[in-house]
């Protein structure tokens, strides 16, 4: 039965859920594929979660492998394949639980980087499962920075190898998913050195698992690399090289080749490589970062709707939690966010498409800017999808900790991504040397890529706003965070130029600014989101009462970044002390407009009981029960506890000899 | 420190390779050690039993804690002298294991909210217990899943067909012996949490469970057999406790900080990355401009969290005597500055140690970084001992009565009185703070004033916003729920403005120069990196300029350059020992790889060398495909 607190927000919707689900699917027949996979998997014991927070490390490794191994057979069964429009929705259903990740993107290295003959032979064997594979890059002391690394691939002409070895410790290669216990083979990324020269960073294949019994090969010592945050079900690796040989066709070289008597010959543009990166980082904003932020909110919303606390009014029943404007302030952004950011993946997939076919016809110029804006949205999407994750987390009072609730393991796991894939310091100082250079660039009149031409474009002045009402305006907002981003780029611009002209070396005057870099890169992307909002809201047509509510969660998205950034608008005078006064009127206002929706909005998501895997968050709202029923399954009320005969009793009967 | 370290009992197996249920059973099996230990020491100081403790659990919970911290010290407390002599013996001796069962499933930070009831029979003189609804039902009081016999039970008293509101009473829970829930309780463990994996949080639910008369903790309200209730006399007494607990939160907001501080900080002087000169070797991660600006204000927070957890205790130890004597006027200023300061500080705390450990990279993920383990033990914190956001409610409800009292001609006392420069001020026809003097960016002192300028301004702005929508709106709750954004901000305002003050003060104390000359940095760049973070408020109210906080961003950076020399330095001085610390990344050698790689081996998936299930998965599916 429905809890009648959550029954009531649904019955006062000002939209159609059904049409806002199917319009952010991107169709009809979107959803109803989604959902028949959802239905497909879920309905299939093997990819059952139900014990998921009581079992060990390895019980869940188990589980995944388990899992993996299933989804094959059911994908033969279902008749999905991997390029299949169904695929994309098979791992939101699966959510992420389950083993060989690493042996896709084993495939893709294989087929990105090799050559025919080299894609000819492994991936066969690969998609057959004959071999599993994983992908090392990342060593005990080097992540971030590829050249860095310090594993060495020496040629040897007389025998045609290479001879790889983990000169030391921090060589060691660790963290590469699936190679702890799964793998057979890995790419290596390691230094070539030929004839004594060292050629830079080389992907090579290496073997360092039986086919036959599974033990290590010999030379390979590799093992789990022992308890994370969350992934407990993937076993993260170390591995460590000692003389490993692999033949001279084992290096994958569509790009670059050793040939048999030594020469290194290198052939065609690497800068496909910076596709690669584009591609995944772009690729894990929706999987890893975006959906997980809308399972924290359906949680906390509907558990905010269902929990009541305290007294709003006196002689009244004590209030949903989700009438208090402290609780608003609190997950409403977070909804605003998730739907902004849903937007931007939309915006960077169509500029990816864009940019894929103009490489496939030898046209790299919008590379920069992709991978300039991939790397700062990945940057600001994973960390405000993970603070936006906390604080859901904290939103639900005690309960919130409880595993049971679903979002610590949606917290532990998403903080990850603000580390893997290049590390979100790093990749916005990537946008920002980006954005500098463009910033140069517009100011001496040349050409700019599309996303940045508004640098070229500033204007003076300031905000035209005269009440609160105008704030709601998408242009006065649209060009506050255009402002702001332009001062922050130009003043920063303007320092480094400062700095090396007064003497300071190019390289110590940008360590110097990257405090400032940093933030004008996410003043960037804060720019871009708030302005694909709004474009993304008026190409809405108008029906079943959508575009009113985007508009006012669009409007919120806005507001609360000035709201929270006071500072950056106010500096300048470009927003007056005034008319921040009626920012935060305006923001407070939309908070209470919104909390009426607040459900419907979460319910949007569609999201199973199933994948959300929670005790606080389910549609029926029956919380309590189900928080006193899952609670009852746990192991530790299996059995008396373990610590009574053996501890508790002698202290509570031998007290007269030992106290 | 010595006396636990050295003593092979309590040695064992790295926490982060057990099972929850093994880890039970080790926090067990120490804490019935180390009652007998420090019986054996004859150690029975408080503060000693509190260091002992914490160094035999290495700061973590353990099952006794609710025994030792709440049932011991809620009977002494809050029974009678006869209840004393029933049950504190057997308990002191752990004949009873006790728990403090308050929070339900469907209740906390808002007490009169709780449900479970115990209905007074005067036929047999015994209270009879219920759980009537699933909301109702005990949930998270540690060591009540599976370790206590007894609870201190919370519940609505109905006598006499009236209800008397919450009272507390003594519940045995199970048969003393065998350990069996007793007929009419049913008791069990929560199941996994966010950390705290050693700690059995429990659930309780009464069934007509019956107590006699006796059991009810009767030093302040009594039911006398006919069933006549006796009010207690006052009950601004139990601030007492809370002002207590919450300070020592605020101490552990500091000390938790400075570990992860500790961790991140001498990782940050170990791990080399990418390169700064063309053609150098890597340099260490801690010469990055990005990095210092991670890690150093933190330092710096750390540091001032210290002092003001230190402050709150001297203050509650000195007007507890005062308490005792029946003055309670210092309290309730005090009891709303802890409720900021504990949810402001452990906030803060929160949110640094997770910055600690992204600025560890990929290894601070790990759980061998140790920073995993110091977050999910701290940070529930933000949620107990009342609930941050109404922890800052409450102070900001002392905040506007006090601010009423001043627009009403009265004087305040205490960190409140900035507030009676107001009342001053508005004869003056400008904005309230326009008129400030002018700020001098390397000065402490004028930086506690450009703080105390912000508070007033935002208390006054919210008690302002309060009293409009009071005019608009029917009842006081909701005019107070439409202002609570604004109240917060005040009340962050406030404790912020506190913490400056208290760090500021704390200089003139230090005698020697070296150390004052540091300190001295810390604190400025505490203080100008809270201006830096919050420039909207320190504009809006004019008190700096523009170019001021052009000066005080660049300013900041200035001192993240002289700090970097003695970073290691300062988080040596927090003298964590490595047992304690319980990092690879963080251990006082720096040797971290070699030993990252010996923790690893020891990981329970690499017991054997094929996992079982590549017989029992892969092996079939190779064949099969």
């Amino acid at each position: 039965s429905m809890n009648p607190d959550l029954a009531s927000e649904r019955q006062t919707a000002s939209f159609s859920v059904e049409k806002l689900t199917t319009w952010l699917d991107g169709g009809a027949e979107q959803t109803r594929l989604r959902r028949a996979v959802v239905e497909a998997i879920e309905c299939d014991p093997v990819f059952s979660r139900e014990d998921q927070y009581f079992q060990s490390q390895n019980e869940r490794y188990e589980a995944a492998v388990r899992k993996a191994v299933h989804l094959q057979k059911k994908m033969q069964e279902m008749g999905w394949s991997e390029d299949g429009p169904e695929f994309k929705y098979i791992y939101r259903a699966v959510a992420g639980d389950i083993a060989f990740l690493l042996h896709r993107v084993f495939m893709r290295s294989v087929s990105m980087l090799g050559s025919d003959e080299q894609i000819a032979k492994w991936i066969p064997l690969a998609s057959q499962y004959q071999l599993i594979g994983s992908y090392a890059q990342t060593e005990l002391g080097h992540g971030t920075y590829l050249q860095g690394l310090e594993t060495t691939a020496v040629f040897d002409v007389t025998t045609q190898e290479f001879i790889l070895n983990t000169p030391k410790i921090s060589a060691m290669k660790w963290w590469p998913g699936d190679m702890g216990r799964s793998a057979t083979h890995t790419v290596v990324f390691a230094q070539l050195y030929v004839h004594g020269k060292c050629y830079g960073i080389h992907p090579f294949i290496v073997q360092i698992r039986s086919l036959q019994d599974h033990s290590l090969c010999p030379g390979i010592i590799a093992g789990d690399i022992g308890p994370k945050m969350n992934f407990e079900h993937i076993d993260n690796g170390y591995l460590m090289l000692q003389n490993v040989r692999v033949p001279r066709e084992n290096m994958l070289n569509k790009f670059c080749e050793v040939q048999p008597d030594g020469t290194y010959v290198r052939r065609g543009s690497q800068k496909i490589n910076y596709f690669t990166m584009t591609s995944v980082r772009i690729s894990l904003i929706s999987g890893e970062a975006v959906l997980p932020l809308m399972k924290a909110c359906t949680i906390a919303i509907r558990y905010s709707a269902v929990r009541r606390q305290s007294k709003l009014k006196p002689g009244e029943q004590e209030a949903k939690i989700l009438d208090y404007q402290t609780q608003q302030e609190k997950l409403l952004p977070q909804l605003a966010a998730a739907y902004a950011f849903h937007f931007i993946n939309d915006y960077l997939q169509e500029l990816f498409d864009r940019g894929y076919r103009d490489i496939q016809r030898k046209n790299f110029d919008t590379l920069p800017e992709l991978h300039a804006l991939s790397s700062g949205f990945k940057g600001m999407v994973t960390q405000c999808c993970t603070s936006g994750v906390e604080i859901c987390l904290r939103a639900c009072g005690g309960h919130g900790y409880s595993l049971l609730s679903g979002l610590p393991s949606l917290y532990t796991k998403i903080i990850a991504s603000c580390i893997y894939e290049g590390e979100n310091t790093i990749l916005l100082l990537q946008t920002a040397r980006f954005l500098i250079k463009c910033f140069m660039a517009a100011s001496t009149g040349q050409s700019v890529p599309p996303s940045v031409t508004y640098l070229a474009a500033a204007k003076p002045g300031n905000c035209p706003a005269k009440n609160k009402l105008d704030f709601l305006h998408p242009d006065i907002y649209t060009e506050a965070y255009q402002h702001v981003a332009v001062r922050l780029i130009s003043s920063t611009a303007a320092k480094l130029q400062d700095l090396i002209q007064s003497g300071v070396k190019k390289h110590d005057a940008w360590n110097r600014c990257t405090v400032q870099l940093v933030q004008a890169a996410k003043a960037h992307c804060h720019y871009i989101t708030v302005k694909n909002f709004v474009e993304t809201v008026e190409k809405i047509e108008t029906k079943a009462g959508i575009q009113k509510v985007m508009k006012d969660l669009c409007d919120l998205f806005a507001l609360y970044g000035i709201f929270s950034n006071t500072g950056v608008f106010l500096h300048d005078g470009y927003i007056s002390g005034a008319q921040m006064d009626m920012v935060t009127a305006s923001y407070l206002d939309l908070l209470a407009i919104i909390r009426k929706d607040a459900v419907p909005l979460v319910d949007a998501f569609d999201f199973t009981d199933k994948s959300l895997n929670s005790a606080l968050g389910s549609y029926d709202g029956q919380v309590y029960q189900r928080l006193y029923e899952w609670a009852q399954k746990s192991p530790t009320n299996k059995q008396i506890s373990p610590a009574y005969g053996k501890y508790l009793k002698p202290l509570l009967h031998n007290r007269l000899s030992k106290l | 420190e010595a006396l636990v370290l050295n003593d092979p009992d309590f040695q064992h197996e790295d926490l982060n390779f057990l099972s929850r249920s093994q880890r039970y059973e080790q926090a067990i099996r120490k804490s019935a050690l180390m009652v007998m230990k420090l019986r054996e020491y004859g150690i029975a100081d408080p503060e000693e039993i509190y260091w002992f403790k914490s160094f035999v659990h290495r700061g973590r919970p353990e099952p006794l804690d609710l025994h030792l911290g709440m049932f011991l010290p809620t009977l002494l407390t809050q029974a009678t002298p006869e209840q004393q002599d029933r049950f504190f013996m057997p308990a002191w001796n752990l004949e009873i294991i006790g728990t403090y069962a308050q929070t339900e499933m469907g209740h906390g930070t808002h007490l009169r909210g709780l449900e479970t009831t115990a209905t007074y029979d005067p036929a047999t003189q015994e209270f009879i217990l219920n759980s009537p609804t699933v909301t109702s039902i005990k949930w998270w009081p540690g060591g009540l899943g599976k370790t206590s016999n007894h609870a201190i039970v919370l519940a609505q008293l109905y006598t006499q067909g009236q209800c008397k509101g919450l009272h507390a009473f003594i519940v045995p829970i199970r048969q003393l012996g065998t350990h069996e829930p007793l007929p009419g309780i049913t008791v069990g463990d929560i199941g996994p949490k966010f950390g705290y994996d050693e700690m059995d949080n429990g659930y309780l639910k009464m069934d007509n469970f019956r107590i006699p008369r006796e059991n009810m903790l009767m030093k302040y309200a009594q039911v006398e057999p006919d069933g006549t209730y006796v009010k207690p006399l006052s009950d601004k007494l139990t601030y007492g406790t809370m002002v207590f607990i919450r300070s020592l939160i605020v101490g552990d907001s500091a000390r938790s900080l400075s570990r992860a501080c500790t961790i991140a900080i001498r990782y940050s002087a170990v791990r080399h990355q990418s390169e700064l000169k063309p053609g150098e070797p890597e340099p260490q991660i801690l010469d990055y401009q990005t990095q210092q600006y991670k890690l150093f204000p933190l330092l710096a927070t750390a540091y001032a969290f210290h002092f003001v957890g230190a402050y709150i205790k001297d203050t509650y130890h000195r007007i507890s005597g005062d308490i005792n004597e029946g003055d309670l006027s210092e309290l309730p200023e005090l009891h709303a500055l802890t409720a900021g300061l504990k949810a402001f500080t452990s906030w803060t705390a929160n949110a640094g140690i997770e910055e600690c450990r992204m600025a560890c990279g990929g290894h601070g993920y790990s759980r061998c970084s140790g920073i995993p383990d110091i977050y999910v033990t701290f940070t529930p914190s933000c949620t107990y001992e009342g609930e941050n956001t109404v922890m800052m409610l409450q102070t900001a409800r002392f905040l506007v009565k006090s601010y009423t009292q001043v627009s009403s001609g009265q004087r305040v006392t205490g960190m409140v009185s900035y507030l009676n420069d107001l009342s001053r001020q508005r004869i003056q026809p400008q904005h309230v703070a326009a008129r400030t003097v002018t700020v001098r960016i390397n000065d402490p002192v004028s930086l506690v004033e450009a703080y105390k300028a912000r508070a007033a301004r935002l208390v006054e702005a919210a008690a302002k916003n309060l009293q409009a929508e009071l005019n608009h709106r029917k009842t006081k709750e909701d005019a107070w729920n439409r202002t609570s954004v604004d109240l917060v901000r005040a009340s962050e305002a406030h404790c912020h403005y506190v913490i400056v003050k208290l760090f500021t003060a704390k200089l003139a104390e230090i005698s020697n120069a070296a150390v004052r000359a540091i300190l001295t940095e810390l604190c400025l760049l505490y203080a100008l990196y809270g201006i830096s973070k919050n420039t909207g408020d320190f504009l809006q109210a004019g008190i700096l300029t523009d170019a001021q906080i052009t000066q005080v961003n660049q300013r900041v950076k200035e001192l993240l350059a002289i700090i970097r020399r003695n970073a290691v330095a300062l988080v040596d001085s927090f003298d964590f020992h490595d047992v304690h610390l319980g990092s690879v990344l963080g251990r006082y050698d720096g040797n971290v790889y070699e030993n990252m790689f010996e923790w690893a081996k020891k990981s329970p998936l690499n017991k054997t060398e094929v996992h079982e299930s590549f017989h029992k998965h892969l092996k079939p599916m190779q064949a099969k495909l």
